[in-house]
């Protein structure tokens, strides 16, 4: 497929990953993308490795397999370094994403030799100053969007809220705690 | 106007539910279909339909209950997946035999065992000779458009046959696409009322429904259910005509790509054709000459169609995503290659076994069994005619 972005994230059954793919596909959606966005579902539990996806392209995506050879990888638990072999068929050309408090070095040994770009981000600080406890996909969601370019900043954020509106309607107390998780990890990721 | 949206598979069906807001909804939950009755309480709930929906305690009991409402008179529909299809065998069999237009939303998953909740179309293959029209989508718009047809084809009086919606199951039913929806008021307009011809609930002419069928009589029943059968292949052509023209979408009984010139051809149902596509193009850029039929309509089983699309190629690859343990091949494979012979077809033809309990389907494996076709045709050696595809040996 020509001009197809392809993402995989790995997280935990718990930590919204899942969600935070369907989010990107959504707000992809809303720039005027083909998108997909889907799991990969083995026994669900909490605190399993799991596995979600997103194609966003400029043409109908038709295929449906999974992802084997991603531009981007987005890791939402870190503990998954050590377990699952996150870079994978990752592409040189493009990046990994890592929630964590720790500096890049420290995380290096763990990405097997990958050459591409590696940005890391402390979505438990983010999240825990926005919303007062820790939820890692939105800071994680506004991450990717920063490293990969998809869509003006603030575009993204416009269509987060409204996204948010929808998703929060029953409580929209938290809304306004996901919006500057968001702001405030467009910034932190580097 | 239409609206462009992104929907999951179970979403897109749910959306054309409440567009069709049925009369009855009985439903049990099940992976990974449970998201359809669990929308569509939502729009019960809000008011946007005024559905009659049942939580019931079973399988057994979702479709005995919608086989009551449909013979009372009511449109009904029920969901489900893999195990809760076969708990209802006896029920298939039912609503088939006492023509009732019940419609299903069946998400595929494999049937046990070992148990797993991912895509194979072993559930609904089981209940292929149960007398319920199939129909198949490969992906959330087609998932979106058969539903919206559904009861048109159920319903019309050459017909009065229950019909399978059925979609990948987490494939498509857990992903988001990008989906074309029509309008409330088109939808409605295109499903319209229903109007039974004969109903239990109705005090001018008293009926009874599936009553003891003696000797004498079972075999005519059962020679108009297949005549019922027969006909409904006009009538899905039909509706699939008049559906266009509200959504300038068409369908047939199969979608033929790439296939007037192909020499070497797949015939697979469901979300692997879209891959298919892929590796199709691919190879088209190399100069290859490959092409896909993807079955729509599995019942009734359009033979003469399949073999005539099929007249010129070389060689074929029949995907079953179920086997059939026959040690011969699966339901799809025997259906093609007996369709081909009839119609004294000299092309190759071999059976693949894939894609069972979610195993995932890429590009390559596609271009792999393009490959292995022109080999066949090359060699002139079909080998074993019944395989599997991306198995660990």
């Amino acid at each position: 497929m020509k001009n197809c972005v392809e993402i995989r994230w790995h997280g935990r059954g718990g930590q919204g990953a899942k969600t935070a793919a369907l989010l990107l596909a959504d707000v992809a959606f809303q720039t005027g993308k083909y998108v997909q966005g889907f799991p990969e579902y083995g026994p669900e539990r909490m605190g399993a490795p799991i596995t979600a996806y997103n194609r966003i392209s400029d043409e109908v995506v038709r295929v449906h397999s999974n992802i084997y050879d991603p531009e981007y990888v987005v890791v939402v638990d870190e503990t998954l370094l050590e377990t699952v072999d996150v870079t994978k068929g990752l592409k040189e050309e493009g990046a990994i994403v890592i929630n964590t408090a720790k500096p890049k070095e420290e995380i290096l040994p763990h990405l097997k030799g990958y050459k591409g770009k590696v940005y890391t981000i402390d979505a438990r600080k983010v999240s825990v100053a926005c919303l007062g406890k820790y939820f890692p996909n939105s800071p994680m969601l506004a991450a990717i969007v920063k490293v990969t370019g998809l869509m003006d900043e603030e575009l993204f954020l416009n269509e987060m809220r409204a996204s948010f509106q929808h998703k929060f309607a029953s409580k929209p107390e938290v809304i306004e705690g996901n919006m500057r998780a968001l702001s405030m990890a467009l910034e932190e990721v580097q | 106007m239409a609206k462009r949206d992104r929907l999951s598979g179970n979403e897109a069906v749910s959306y054309a539910l409440r567009q069709i807001n049925p009369d009855v909804f009985p439903a049990f939950p099940i992976t990974p279909s449970t998201e359809i009755p669990q929308y569509f309480a939502s729009f019960v709930a809000n008011g946007q339909v005024d559905t009659e929906f049942i939580p019931v305690e079973s399988e057994h009991s979702s479709m005995s209950a919608a086989i009551g409402a449909s013979a009372a008179g009511a449109r009904s529909l029920t969901a489900t997946s893999s195990c809760g299809l076969a708990l209802m065998w006896e029920e298939l069999y039912v609503a088939a035999s006492n023509r009732l237009p019940v419609a299903l939303a069946l998400v595929n998953r494999a049937l046990s065992g070992p148990i797993n909740i991912n895509c194979d179309h072993s559930d609904s293959m089981g209940a292929r000779d149960s007398g319920w029209i199939q129909i198949y989508a490969e992906n959330n718009q087609e998932a979106y458009d058969n539903m919206v047809q559904a009861f048109r084809i159920a319903e019309h009086q050459d017909v009065r046959l229950p019909i399978m919606i059925c979609q990948d199951g987490f494939i498509t039913s857990h992903a988001v696409e990008n989906i074309e929806l029509l309008d409330d008021g088109d939808v409605k307009n295109f499903v319209g009322e229903y109007e039974p011809e004969n109903y239990l609930l109705n005090p001018e002419c008293p009926t009874a429904v599936g009553p003891y069928s003696v000797t004498d009589f079972y075999m005519e029943a059962k020679r108009a259910q297949a005549e019922a059968m027969k006909n409904s292949k006009q009538v899905i052509l039909d509706v699939a005509k008049e559906f266009a023209q509200i959504s300038g979408r068409e369908y047939g009984l199969f979608e033929e790509y790439r296939l007037e010139d192909a020499d070497y051809a797949v015939v697979m149902i469901g979300s692997a054709a879209g891959t298919t596509k892929d590796a199709i193009d691919q190879m088209r850029e190399q100069g290859k000459k490959v092409g896909l039929l993807k079955l729509r309509v599995f019942r009734p089983f359009p033979a003469e169609e399949i073999a005539e699309a099929l007249k010129n190629v070389k060689a074929v690859a029949v995907m079953d995503r179920a086997d059939s343990f026959s040690d011969h091949g699966g339901p799809l494979g025997a259906e093609v290659m007996a369709a081909l012979f009839r119609n004294r077809s000299q092309a190759y033809a071999i059976n693949y076994v894939y894609g069972l309990g979610g195993r995932d389907v890429r590009v390559e494996d596609m271009e792999q069994v393009f490959e292995t076709l022109e080999q066949i045709a090359a060699t002139g050696e079909t080998g074993d005619t019944y395989r599997y595809m991306g198995v660990r040996e």
